[in-house]
């Protein structure tokens, strides 16, 4: 948690003020024992009513002075801890965006959300009551030992060996328990993976019969949470027994020790009284220490997670050129380009392929053969291992991202639609497009007929993730989306599967005959849907296998020949 | 659900734990009892050490003997009240838990579909969780609480009912004060809880979508409106925090007046001769124990309103209808000779839109059937029928010869090998699901099934071969991989009859070829519905079905449709059809 310290710095005067009168308050709680000793010693001994009322408004004003530093305490850390998180989150976020595709495979986006939110959150709540309370416990067990030396030093010594062992008890408690709270945690996330297979799974789990297993199972891990929670339970119940009785241990030798000295004349009744309320002040606090470690330990837990995201570096420098050279003679040029995902072996080894301007590119290969690898590269979405990507004649590492990928129209494998209108979404292809380019857009797409279907048109809401369309919507508003900026080069990543042969067709048209100039690159395995491309890049395991037209590989290239017999009749191979 | 069923509800799971209930009961009543004894004994303690020369230590000796009793009876006592507690806790929110779960397995597949798994999931995992918690609260503060109250009423009578009156007189300004800040709060509370609710969404599609993000240069975008937000969320937590944060220190100011109260009121006593400076000293100690339960109890109240909500959502998912269940008179399916047969079928997934209406078919044994037609025709719905994930409306479905409504479901979907498009494993090694329909099932089985699904050379390329740990919804593997397993699964259990909806969708087109030769194998013999995208998977088949709208409009095989120039034709045509 101490590595996110200098997002306090701008709360510093707060982190300070807070604590500060949180303690100012302390002091006024600490002077209570005492008149109340005077109220017993002095009033009541002497029968003093007027001394016994004035004593009785000191401690209504110190309780009044006492409720306001509280007030003042509360504010201060509630100030610096809710911007402590406001900057953190911040901070997180311009981080996140950042991160090159790299660090979003390893880290994965999922937990990255959780971290930006419930973690800074902890973590924020954390702050807050360690502002308010940390200091404040520790503060009140030593003031009690020293105020108890105020009242009698030989008295005094027991609270100086009952705080130790008090500790050590606390201490050795929360050592044990607190590993166990962490096993508690995962054996819950077991429970819940459980359930989320069982959803998911549904249909397999009863086509195979299995539900009688799966409930078995259930039972036996919900079992095994149960008595985890058990064990913790068990122990983290001796807590308060275990304090109670030192407590009152030290209460007894106190009266004991505090009678004879009595006795003999050193120490009075009142501050007998004044020297229990001490013990009792410091088991309070001690109590609420032991909470507050268990909210820290949450909090640093969390503070942990966001640290770790912090400690990701892109591994990517962003270059400064914001524009391509005019006079280069290829777009788009792969020179001898190898890649391997982090910690992998190589996916794509010596592509090699150069792309003119207004020339379509069809990318074809199996499973797993490195066809969106090779597309991704373009954007700069990844880095080659060795070899260069040039787009206008420029290495790709030399551009800003935006003037790379504002170039650069990406429709992605999963259709992916954010809330908003669908004209919100049209413009983030072109942040000032008019309805004009957005309606060209859509037209293209296919997708036009659909959105003049709803009454709403352009206007229409879209929830999040786009779930109130179909898949075959929402991958033509994909394609809309790319094609409203009207890029120089398109690139499609297998984007047509979702949709029916039919539309697939004519969208393939539409984009042939309306964007002429536009460079394109597409991914799929369906052959046809490439076959009238410029040049074929025909992949292999991350080889380059095959390049060139659908004639000259039909001839020369068994792989795809292999995938064109596989797919097509013979007629259409002769086309 | 009404609040008062709930409560009955609550009280049926604790019933099995009653024994515990009344042990708990009567430990807490034992040790708040000791609790409230020991401040008399000390305050006894302190009346006999007057002054100077004037202390009985005859008298003192035997008070701290029974105070030292009292303080270890009183810590075992809380120890195991603590213990039941936890023990009826936890027990009850496994039991609930389970039943939950067992719910789950038998909820017909409509509720399974139509609800959101994350609202499913977090009613047995967070909801029963926040349950556990107001329980055990409960439990442990409320009945203490309670008795605390009670007692040290008790006591204080005991000593002296003037003072006593006046704490029970000061009591509600406590209350007053918690209750005032509370409702204040509440609304802070509420914007608070709305910012987040709209960072938590930005962030959810913002940081879950940042390829796309990246791919369109929306960060900078992305970050003005965050940072909006950001701010908005910040002015609500400050005066939330801020203000939630004055209950604590106002009640303990308020509780703070009444023990001044009390100590000048009890000195005056005092002075008068009417109580001991020890039992003063006692009496200021119960006005705080006595106040502290109500500052609680109001927060234990809220806590367990929630906690009866929460307990409300699990209660309606245990209470959801299950599928009809197997009628007593079901039979086991037994072998099936591989015929189905669907007569005048309707089924429709709302009752307001038909969707299948007079479907008919007639599969003969060892017939390989191809499904197709434009999505959302129904294909996916004969599936969900014939597996009976769903039953139809009207009309019979006759595998064998029997009505799959007079055999068990077990029986009839264990006739079925099913490769769905959704592929689905379970967190676990690759051996293990593969061997999922047919966990007894030798290695060797196991890594013949995955041979004859191609599957054999990428698990043996993997770090740990077929004991290679799946991640959850197998992370580790790409859609292909993960498909070409679920084909191996079904692979081993060579059931008479095949379901393949759109089963090599995500695999290369020559890894495909070299599975279907496999299926086609295994479909020798064995009847088999195929629905597929792609029409050359579906060439081979003996019998093609193009649906449209939930209807069968033509039926024959592949020549034989083309010929007809219908469209399915069409369909066909337009595969290929490309801007000449």
């Amino acid at each position: 948690m101490f590595k996110l310290r200098k997002y306090l710095a701008n709360y510093r005067k707060e982190s300070i003020i807070g604590p500060l009168f949180k303690l100012l308050e302390a002091c006024f709680e600490l002077l209570v024992p005492l008149v109340m000793a005077r109220i017993v010693d002095v009033g009541i001994r002497q029968g003093d009513v007027p001394y016994i009322a004035k004593m009785c408004a000191v401690m209504v004003a110190f309780g009044i002075l006492g409720l306001a530093c509280s007030f003042t305490a509360q504010y201060f850390a509630a100030k610096a801890a809710t911007g402590f998180g406001t900057a953190v989150r911040n901070d997180l976020f311009d981080h996140i965006q950042n991160f090159s595709y790299t660090e979003l495979d390893t880290i994965g986006t999922s937990t990255l959300v959780t971290r930006l939110t419930s973690d800074i959150n902890q973590t924020q709540a954390g702050i807050n009551l360690l502002l308010r309370l940390f200091l404040r416990s520790p503060f009140i067990v030593v003031g009690a030992v020293i105020m108890a030396f105020t009242v009698n030093a030989h008295l005094a010594w027991i609270f100086v060996v009952l705080v130790p062992v008090l500790s050590v008890v606390i201490y050795g408690i929360m050592m044990v328990t607190i590993p166990l709270y962490k096993k508690v945690q995962n054996r819950l996330d077991v429970v819940l993976r459980l359930t989320r297979e069982s959803l998911a799974g549904a249909r397999v789990v009863r086509a195979f019969s299995r539900q009688e297993d799966e409930i078995r199972r259930f039972h036996e891990e919900s079992g095994l949470l149960m008595n985890t929670q058990l064990l913790v339970g068990k122990i983290s119940a001796l807590l308060n027994p275990a304090t109670y009785i030192i407590i009152n241990a030290a209460t007894i030798l106190v009266l004991w020790l505090g009678g004879k000295t009595v006795y003999f004349g050193e120490l009075t009744q009142g501050e007998l009284m004044a020297l229990i309320n001490y013990m009792s002040q410091i088991l309070i606090a001690l109590v609420a220490l032991a909470n507050l470690i268990v909210s820290a330990t949450k909090a640093s837990a969390s503070a942990a997670r966001i640290n770790d995201v912090f400690a990701a570096k892109s591994g990517m420098e962003e270059g400064k050129r914001e524009t391509g050279d005019p006079g280069a003679e290829w777009k788009v040029c792969f020179d001898h380009v190898d890649f391997a995902y982090k910690g992998s072996k190589n996916a794509l080894t010596d592509i090699h392929m150069q792309v003119k301007k207004g020339q379509t590119v069809g990318i074809i290969g199996g499973t797993g053969a490195g066809k969106s690898s090779v597309v991704n590269l373009i954007p700069r979405f990844y880095d080659a291992a060795s070899g260069r990507v040039l787009v206008d004649g420029v290495d790709v590492r030399d551009y800003t991202f935006r003037g790379l990928r504002g170039k650069i129209g990406i429709v992605p494998q999963n259709a992916m639609l954010f809330a908003g209108t669908i004209r919100e979404n049209m413009r983030w292809g072109k942040k000032d497009a008019t309805d004009k380019e957005i309606y060209r857009a859509l037209e293209i797409a296919q997708a036009r007929e659909f959105v003049d279907g709803k009454p709403e048109g352009l206007d229409t809401l879209i929830l999040q993730g786009g779930k109130n369309l179909s898949g075959g919507q929402r991958q033509r508003l994909t394609i809309a989306r790319a094609l409203v900026g009207e890029p120089e080069i398109l690139i499609l990543d297998d984007s047509a599967s979702a949709l029916d042969f039919a539309t697939d067709a004519r969208l393939r048209r539409a984009i042939a005959s309306q964007t002429r100039g536009m460079t394109m690159f597409v991914v799929s395995q369906r052959a046809a849907s490439l076959m009238h491309a410029d040049q074929i890049l025909v992949l292999d395991d991350g080889r380059q296998v095959g390049l060139g037209t659908h004639s000259e590989l039909l001839k020369d290239c068994g792989v795809y020949r292999e995938i064109c017999m596989s797919q097509l009749s013979e007629e259409e191979l002769g086309r | 659900m009404k609040n008062k069923k709930i409560y009955g509800r609550i009280l049926g799971l604790i019933k099995p734990y009653l024994h515990l209930v009344i042990l708990s009961l009567l430990l807490a009543v034992v040790s708040v009892v000791l609790t409230l004894y020991a401040p008399v004994l000390s305050g006894r303690g302190i009346d006999l050490i007057l002054g100077k020369g004037q202390v009985d230590f005859e008298g003192l000796w035997p008070v701290l003997v029974r105070l030292a009793l009292v303080a270890a009876m009183t810590a075992v006592a809380q120890w195991l009240m603590n213990l039941c507690n936890n023990k009826i806790t936890y027990h009850v929110v496994r039991d609930i838990r389970t039943q939950a779960f067992e719910r789950l397995e038998e909820l017909p597949l409509c509720y399974i579909d139509s609800n959101q798994y994350g609202e499913i999931i977090s009613k047995v995992v967070t909801d029963v969780d926040q349950f556990s918690d107001g329980l055990l609260l409960g439990f442990s503060q409320l009945f203490t609480g309670i008795i605390t109250i009670l007692g040290t009423l008790g006591f204080m009578l005991s000593i002296n009912v003037a003072v006593t009156v006046f704490v029970v007189v000061m009591t509600p300004l406590s209350l007053f004060v918690a209750a005032f800040i509370a409702k204040r709060t509440f609304s802070m509370f509420k914007a608070q809880s709305e910012a987040r609710a709209e960072m938590t969404g930005l962030v959810d599609e913002m940081v879950g979508n940042q390829k796309t993000v990246q791919a369109f240069s929306y960060e900078k975008e992305a970050g003005q409106r965050f940072r909006e937000i950001n701010e908005k969320l910040r002015a609500s937590s400050l005066k939330a925090i801020f203000f939630s944060s004055l209950t604590n220190p106002s009640t303990r100011f308020v509780n703070n007046l009444v023990s001044t109260g009390v100590a000048v009121f009890g000195a005056f006593l005092a002075i008068r001769g009417r109580i001991t400076v020890g039992q003063l000293s006692c009496f200021v100690s119960y006005a705080n124990q006595y106040t502290k339960p109500f500052n609680e109890i109001s927060g234990v109240a809220t806590e367990f309103q929630n906690a009866v909500v929460c307990a409300g959502r699990v209660f309606g998912l245990i209470d959801e209808k299950p599928q009809e269940p197997d009628g007593p008179s079901a039979i086991d399916l037994g072998e099936v000779d591989g015929s189905v047969k669907l007569e005048n079928v309707a089924f429709s997934y709302r009752k307001d839109t038909p969707l299948i209406t007079d479907l008919n078919l007639d599969v003969k044994p060892g017939q390989r059937i191809a499904i197709v037609g434009p999505t959302g025709c129904g294909k996916t719905t004969i599936i969900n029928l014939l597996m009976r994930f769903y039953d139809a409306d009207e009309g019979r479905i006759l595998v064998s010869g029997h009505s799959v409504r007079d055999v068990t479901r077990d029986s009839l979907r264990r006739n079925y090998g099913m490769v769905l498009q959704e592929t689905w494993l379970k967190a676990g090694t690759v051996a293990e699901n593969i061997a999922y329909g047919r966990p007894q099932a030798s290695r060797e089985e196991i890594i013949q099934a995955a041979k004859e699904a191609h599957a054999h050379g990428f698990i043996s390329r993997m770090p740990e071969g077929y004991d290679t740990k799946i991640t959850e919804s197998g992370g580790n593997l790409s859609q292909g991989q993960k498909q070409l397993l679920c084909i191996a699964r079904v692979m081993l259990c060579l059931p008479p009859m095949l379901i393949l909806d759109e089963a090599t969708s995500s695999i290369d087109t020559r890894t495909e070829i070299r599975i279907q030769k496999a299926f086609a194998r295994m479909m020798q013999e064995r009847t088999s519905f195929i629905v597929a995208h792609r029409l050359s998977t579906i060439r081979e088949a003996d019998v093609i079905l193009v649906m449209k709208d939930g209807h069968i409009i033509e039926q024959g095989s592949h020549e034989e449709l083309l010929e007809k120039g219908g469209f399915y034709a069409e369909l066909y045509n337009s595969q290929f059809a490309v801007s000449v």
